[in-house]
């Protein structure tokens, strides 16, 4: 495969493989049933469209990828995109790259919950995925393995159906390396998602395995999401276990924690971490539901709290999800509640990987409310003053147009 | 007087630049605004400043998988870091270091690598051979 008779994709695609293995030192590589591939046009650019072009232009032995392989959210609801401010060359960068993949093989999913829509991991399931909602939620919830696996290598895992053998694909790495008690235990997913950012802030570091102690609650996939999600937005924190409930810890020894000095998380802890993104009183000039995309069950709480509602005038309301559940949230009527109340739903792309400074911009957007603890903490580099609430509460700031 | 600093083996080709240090973290999309070349998260030690042709001294890699790819569309643009240095890196951002050819290396056998080079140093790496030297001349 080096020396190319496999084509210069799958000699590409080992090479690379081969350069960041022998950074983490991978005795060998690993075979993995899928692929997940995260690449927005505001990140890949002209050059990375113009790289994964050339391999769509190869032969079709040389260029079809070897497993199943999907993709992360797109940076264009190309049903939607004048109205948000964003351009035709945006819109061509995404369409040259969706030619490509197809190509390619790469089945175009565009989803961060595939492990909610599409086809879940196995306990033991050795997979590359991008995105790290998907990633740590995979590892933790489910016990697949995988290492954060950006565009480039989750491509070279696609068309090599292996990825060198480190990180996360070593037992020795998944066993813990803090312990934390939780003393509050989370009501709704903004919650769950506060607790996973400042356990992601304090472990700090793709490396380090935080052990949850103290969670008495079997959380909902959706909770498990946004804990996941913030995690390891906040932490870089690619695998999580809490005790008696995700798969690899069902006691605390399984993953070595009984060895670990814990460490409390206080209610001082969660204020902290939610105060910069505190603003009651303050006019709201876009609401967010993303990050991650939301699920089926996410579409209907945000329809009812809409239904009946209108939003304020000088209000904008985005909700993003993936392409199958937005099919199932127009046949339920859920998308339907949702604009009647003046909101719009995206399909097929996550909010802040949609060019969100030239969608800010364009639109005069500055002060941002989410329920997504993930997405607030990204969004400041991004021009916006982002705020944090429940969902209950982001619905009645749209309606009031200040926050509540 | 040059020193010269061990590390595990890393990412790229020889380069030598200017260095930028400081004792926090780094993401492509979380900290930067990309089209100016600056850093632009409010919260980032180095906010306002430019990482254009600079070798950057940092703590880890933290944020999203985005990094991998912003890195080669950083350099096709030519307004990028020529190198980055970590304590400690992360899958992503060896990743992009390897697709973009930019020099990356972590883990400093002399301990805290935001200490061990100021900005402004000049610094050479040689990422296949673990090592990177500070100021000019032998060591």
């Amino acid at each position: 495969m080096l020396h190319g008779e496999f084509g210069k994709a799958r000699q590409w695609a080992l090479e690379h493989q081969i350069q960041v293995g022998r950074m983490f030192d991978a005795q060998d590589m690993v075979q993995v049933s899928q692929a997940h591939m995260m690449a927005d046009p505001e990140s890949i650019g002209k050059a990375g469209v113009a790289f994964v072009e050339q391999f769509a232009e190869l032969p079709e032995s040389e260029r079809r990828v070897a497993i199943p392989m999907i993709t992360d959210p797109r940076g264009v609801d190309l049903t939607y995109y004048n109205p948000l401010g964003q351009t035709e060359e945006m819109a061509n960068i995404e369409r040259r790259f969706i030619a490509a993949c197809q190509k390619l093989g790469i089945m175009m999913t565009d989803t961060c919950i595939n492990y909610q829509t599409i086809m879940p991991p196995i306990l033991g399931d050795h997979v590359a995925y991008g995105d790290t909602g998907v990633v740590i939620y995979s590892n933790s919830a489910c016990g697949a393995r995988s290492n954060f696996e950006g565009g480039p290598s989750a491509l070279a895992a696609g068309l090599t159906g292996r990825t060198p053998r480190y990180g996360l694909h070593l037992d020795k790495n998944r066993q813990a390396t803090r312990r934390y008690i939780v003393r509050q235990e989370p009501k709704d997913l903004t919650d769950w998602g506060v607790l996973g950012a400042v356990i992601g802030r304090k472990a700090g570091s793709y490396w380090e395995v935080p052990v949850i102690d103290g969670i008495n609650r079997v959380p909902t996939s959706d909770e498990m999401k946004h804990m996941g999600a913030a995690m390891a937005s906040y932490g870089s924190t690619p695998l999580f276990h809490i005790v008696s409930i995700t798969p690899e810890c069902r006691q605390l020894s399984d993953v070595g924690g009984d060895r670990l000095t814990a460490e409390n998380i206080t209610q001082d802890d969660l204020d902290a971490l939610r105060e910069p993104f505190g603003a009651k009183g303050e006019k709201v000039d876009v609401v967010v539901f993303a990050a991650p995309q939301l699920s089926l069950v996410e579409m209907q709480r945000v329809a009812d709290l809409c239904c009946g509602k209108k939003i304020h005038q000088d209000t904008s309301l985005l909700v993003c999800t993936a392409p199958s559940v937005y099919v199932d949230a127009q046949r339920m009527g859920y998308n339907e509640a949702i604009e009647s109340f003046g909101g719009k739903v995206l399909q097929g792309t996550c909010f802040y990987q949609q060019y969100a400074r030239e969608i800010g911009e364009a639109n005069g957007w500055k002060r941002l409310l989410s329920n997504s603890t993930k997405i607030v903490n990204i969004l400041g580099g991004y021009g916006y003053l982002p705020a944090l609430a429940s969902m209950e509460d982001c619905v009645a700031s749209a309606v009031a147009g200040e926050i509540v | 007087m040059a020193r010269e600093l061990k590390c595990h083996v890393g990412i790229g080709k020889t380069v030598t630049g200017e260095a930028l240090v400081a004792d926090d973290n780094f993401s492509a999309r979380y900290d930067l605004d990309r089209i100016k070349g600056v850093f632009s998260r409010p919260q980032h030690a180095l906010a306002g400043q430019s990482y254009v042709d600079k070798i950057l001294v940092l703590n880890t890699a933290k944020g999203g998988v985005a990094s991998a790819w912003m890195l080669h569309e950083m350099v096709a643009r030519g307004i990028a870091p020529k190198a980055i240095l970590f304590n400690t890196a992360n899958t992503i951002l060896a990743q992009g270091a390897a697709l973009a050819s930019m020099a990356m290396c972590d883990r400093f056998e002399d301990g805290d690598v935001t200490k061990l080079i100021k900005t402004g140093d000049i610094v050479t790496i040689y990422p296949e051979e673990g090592r990177v030297v500070v100021g000019s001349g032998d060591p």
